[in-house]
């Protein structure tokens, strides 16, 4: 019974997959279109024109900007000029895809990314974000500060995501090119970025893989505690009764 | 046979688990040192347990390092082990609380000081001189030669590094028509510096780790450019390189913002992680945020027939922290 | 048998009327006089570890390339000492035991010699006649700071590295010497010769604890000499009687005790919670660099420093006088440990109080010495705090730059108001127990004076 559920559920996605990537029906470009006059229109401008001094045009943006923007809940912005932060979604499978769709008929634009990061290698991974990534996210990944905004932890992107994120550039992040980080290496820093969601903690208890602050936390609030602790019980001796 | 073993045994334990009455070590009208307390058997158990699991902590540590290719190996040992330290400490509390006697004494404290003592001493010092004539003399010749001793003694230590030469920290491997590459040893074409984001580059044919050689290079529109008269012409096609050595402690600066849309977005800067000062590519390298107080050096650039980005020169002042002589001359390639 | 040994040991060394007064030396009764201890044991712990990993470190910065059982790190370059230490955690049974061991041992002695220095302090143990004992323990304090230093830079990794690259960047800000006594230490300009780690090692497991060993027998010979300091419980003690358990068998199994709960606590951190794992961090080398980097939390209050002063290189002419990094890395320090050695001098200055204590006071009956205590403790702790104002910024979304300024203003603010509020409730305190005590006076006098009632 499970495995013919498995089994139906891998043929569903095999037949959803293409169509939402790629394949968009005129019917959802036009569902797309609604929503962005409800939701985009404003800061964006007719047709993604674009306001100046508030939001980029988004014609060329294509598939690839729209599905990273909207399924991490960057946008809509709920204020211009800010960093755009992760926050629930706002639309349902069907609305992202259509609206995904209609931006991506507005111009020329880059599909969204197949990540492969089982093709990736681990080393080559790790190498490759130390040199470009590990500045500003911080080498495992649990985001950082540069003056003026906030590189995000990494622990709830995705594949396609961090392939996205990597092309676009958002907010101050740079933009790579694949001249740059080839997709191959990509799909290696990928494999790397999903490795230290959940790396080799051989050490024990891994204290959110920040190192020294929480390490200090540790020495003071437990061990120095301890300490104290033993002392007090050591030190009472039965006196005075 | 087997019943004389079992005899043996019952035999042993007995000796080991019965309850010792001590005989008095001592005659009976001397006043004991350490008064004699109440008998506490309960507690007595309970060291004597904290005791028995000390033991299997212990040998369970012996039994886990034995093993190979246990998951969890090093938790496993730490808990052994420091379970085993914790017990046998609280066995010991244990016997301090309940199973020894806790006297309190009274003493006195050590007299504050020794006049009698000072007094012998002083003299034994100042009599033993009585057949110098020049003292004070003396006492030089014997305080010069104690002082020269040191400083011979210390001298070999500037053998440790060059201490009167500064040179090398002027010193960087970048010199007029070097070929900028990057980790792998390619070298860098002006065509592939994209705008919007940072190369790390190396002088072509020099030690990478050198404090002079790392370069980030980043692009900029001819519009964002807004280079100071000394560095005038030391862009090449919008194409700036700084050393990649923080002015301010010498981290590397690994942090490039750049606003994807830069009317709404802070502009570009290169950061260091370390203590966050931040640089303006657009200046030159002017500080304008953080604690450093040097701008970074700015090396400049040419585009070769080939394609191919070169320096075109040094750069503009030497790289990495500030020290006394940091500004007293430029970088010498 | 014990009386044989006993005679045995006597006729070869003549230590029986030692060992007859050691055993019954005293230690007066309160809590806090075992955290000092607590340090004591974390060193003992920190000796043990150390020997055993130094059996399998490598102190050569010598190129290799990884191929040990850690997949992300394979086929990179990195130095010989950081693939020690790889091995040490990855391929040496127990390795990375001992090793995390070791690391929260240092982590612990430094706290343990804080709160000791802060009860010596607050308590006025310090006072005549135990300054020298004072002056030692400060002494033990500052080669601790460096010796920790040292001991998480020669790992090599990029935490390390880049700690290394700001301590040069440190000794470089010296006026007038800095660069000169830089290249003295690293053999020339950062990152070094390769005679820079083997330097550091010796420092590490020779010269710097060899150098607390000695200081710390003189600690101890001294506080024995002259007897610990007591608190005044009853009517017993006095500043020349001590009233205390003698050492056996009162404090001998409290002590040893003490030493195995702590190496158990240490033991059971090293094996339960992860702390530097190096193989994370990835190699070191001068052109990379990663965000939020820290250096262990004793040296947190010198980053802080480092990141709170304004973009400043002092200069005359082309003579730069005073590089940044002086006033947070090396100017700030000083001004600490100065204030801490000058203040039993300073102390009988302001109070020209120049009598022999052996009783402690309680905080609140020195409300002058608290109140510069808790000042200094509020400005060194503002600054500690400032030092990881960007983890405060990335978990709760507090501007940095915003967070830089209020601490360079509560710096200033902040001690003079700590030091107004403590001295208040040292004052209230005190007044207090006089109220207390006044009216159990009354309450005796009416008692004796026959009355039933208590007196309104």
């Amino acid at each position: 019974m499970r495995r013919r559920l498995v089994t139906v559920a891998v043929l569903a996605g095999a037949l959803v997959l293409p169509l939402g990537a790629s394949a968009a029906t005129p019917a959802q470009v036009e569902r797309g279109n609604h929503l962005y006059g409800r939701y985009c229109l404003s800061c964006h401008g007719a047709k993604g024109s674009g306001t100046p001094n508030t939001a980029p045009s988004l014609r060329g943006a294509g598939a690839l900007a729209a599905d990273f923007y909207l399924r991490t809940g960057y946008m809509p912005l709920h204020e211009v000029g800010t960093q755009p932060r992760r926050t629930r979604l706002l639309f349902d499978e069907g609305e992202l895809q259509a609206l995904t769709a209609y931006v991506a008929s507005l111009g020329q634009g880059p599909p969204i990314p197949k990540p492969r990061p089982s093709r990736g290698n681990l080393a080559e991974g790790m190498h490759a974000f130390t040199d470009h990534c590990a500045g500003c996210h911080q080498i495992v990944a649990e985001g950082g500060y540069v003056t003026g905004a906030l590189p995000p932890a990494l622990e709830n992107a995705t594949d396609v995501q961090i392939a996205e994120a990597v092309r676009i550039g958002p907010y101050v992040m740079p933009t790579f090119s694949k001249q740059q980080i080839s997709d191959r290496t990509l799909d290696s820093i990928i494999a790397y970025v999903d490795y230290v969601k959940h790396p080799d903690d051989r050490g024990g208890w891994a204290l959110g893989h920040l190192g020294p602050v929480p390490e200090g936390l540790v020495t003071w609030l437990i061990a120095a505690a301890l300490a104290v602790v033993f002392c007090v019980v050591i030190g009472k001796r039965l006196r005075r009764t | 046979m087997r019943e004389r073993l079992r005899t043996a045994a019952v035999v042993l334990g007995l000796l080991v688990l019965r309850r010792r009455r001590p005989e008095p070590l001592l005659p009976a009208e001397q006043e004991p040192i350490v008064p004699e307390g109440s008998k506490q058997p309960r507690a007595e158990l309970l060291a004597l347990g904290l005791l028995l699991f000390a033991v299997v902590c212990f040998a369970a540590f012996v039994a886990v390092y034995a093993l190979d290719r246990l998951p969890r190996q090093t938790q496993l040992l730490g808990l052994a082990l420091g379970l085993g330290l914790l017990s046998l400490a609280a066995a010991l509390i244990v016997t301090a609380k309940r199973l020894v006697v806790t006297e309190e004494l009274e003493d006195d404290y050590p007299a504050f000081e020794h006049p009698e003592e000072q007094e012998t001493i002083v003299r034994t010092a100042e009599e033993s001189g009585s057949r110098l004539t020049r003292r004070r003399l003396f006492a030089l010749g014997l305080g010069a030669a104690g002082g020269t001793l040191g400083l011979a003694l210390l001298a070999p230590l500037a053998s440790l590094g060059p201490v009167i030469d500064m040179n090398p920290f002027y010193r960087v491997p970048w010199r007029r028509g070097r070929r900028l590459i990057d980790e792998d040893g390619r070298p860098y074409r002006a065509s592939e510096i994209d705008e919007g984001t940072f190369y790390t580059a190396f002088p072509e044919g020099a030690d990478k780790e050198e404090l002079g050689s790392p370069l980030v290079v980043v692009r900029l529109r001819q519009s964002e450019l807004d280079l100071p008269p000394e560095n005038a012409g030391y862009a090449a096609r919008g194409i700036v390189a700084f050393s990649k050595i923080c002015t301010h402690a010498g981290c590397a600066i690994a942090l490039y913002r750049t606003p994807l849309y830069p009317p709404a977005e802070p502009k570009p800067a290169l950061v260091c992680p370390c203590h966050y000062s931040t640089f303006d590519p657009a200046t030159g390298g002017t500080v304008i945020f953080g604690p450093a107080g040097r701008k970074l050096p700015m090396l400049p650039l040419t585009i070769d027939r080939r394609g191919y980005l070169r320096a075109a020169g040094t750069f503009d002042g030497p790289v990495g922290p500030s020290w006394w002589g940091v500004r007293n001359r430029g970088a010498k390639a | 048998m014990i009386r044989k040994l006993v005679r045995f040991i006597d006729q070869r060394s003549g230590t029986a009327p030692f060992v007859r007064k050691t055993l019954r030396y005293l230690f007066p009764d309160h809590w806090s006089f075992l955290l000092g201890e607590v340090a004591l044991y974390c060193f003992i712990v920190l000796v043990a570890t150390g020997t055993y990993l130094a059996l399998f470190y490598t102190d050569s910065t010598a190129d290799v390339v990884y191929h040990g059982p850690y997949v992300p790190l394979q086929g990179q370059h990195m130095t010989e000492a950081y693939r020690s230490v790889l091995d040490i955690s990855f391929t040496v049974k127990a390795g990375l035991l001992i090793r995390q061991t070791h690391h929260w041992a240092a982590d612990l002695f430094v706290a343990s010699i804080l709160l000791h220095l802060l009860r010596v302090f607050f308590t006025g143990a310090y006072r005549k006649p135990r300054e020298l004992t004072y002056w030692l323990g400060l002494t033990i304090l500052t080669v601790t700071l460096l010796e920790g230093y040292i001991g998480y830079s020669l790992v090599d990794d990029l935490l390390s590295g880049m700690g290394l690259a700001i301590g040069n960047g440190v000794a470089l800000s010296i006026p007038f010497v800095g660069a000169n006594l830089a290249a003295l230490i690293w053999g020339g300009p950062f990152p070094g010769t390769s005679a820079f780690f083997p330097r550091m090692y010796i420092a590490h497991v020779f010269l710097f604890p060899a150098l607390i060993a000695v200081l710390l027998t003189a600690h101890l010979s001294l506080v024995a000499l002259k007897h610990h300091t007591q608190f005044r419980q009853s009517r017993r003690e006095s500043e020349r009687k001590i009233v205390g358990v003698p050492t056996f068998p009162g404090q001998t199994p409290r002590s040893l005790g003490l030493l195995l709960a702590v190496a158990g606590l240490l033991v059971l951190l090293g094996g339960l919670v992860q702390i530097n794992p190096i193989w994370l961090w990835g190699p070191f080398h001068t052109y990379i660099s990663t965000n939020g980097a820290q250096p262990d939390w004793y040296l947190g209050w010198l980053i802080g420093a480092l990141r709170l002063m304004p973009s400043w290189d002092w200069t005359v002419g082309n003579y730069t006088l005073v590089p940044n990094p002086f006033w947070g890395g090396v100017a700030f320090p000083l001004v600490v440990f100065g204030f801490l050695y000058l203040w039993p001098w300073l102390e009988r200055k302001v109070s020209g109080d120049r009598a022999v204590h052996n009783l402690l006071d309680r905080p609140r009956d020195a409300p002058w010495r608290t109140a510069v205590g808790v000042a200094m403790l509020v400005w060194v702790f503002l600054i500690f705090m400032a030092g990881a104002s960007d983890r405060v910024f990335v978990f709760f979304g507090i501007s940095y730059g915003w967070q830089i300024w209020v601490y360079r203003v509560a710096i200033f603010v902040a001690p003079p108001v700590a030091a107004f509020i403590a001295h208040r409730v040292c004052v209230e305190l005190r007044e207090g127990e006089r109220v207390e005590q006044g009216r159990e006076r009354a309450i005796a006098e009416a008692r004796a004076e026959g009355g039933a009632g208590e007196p309104a």
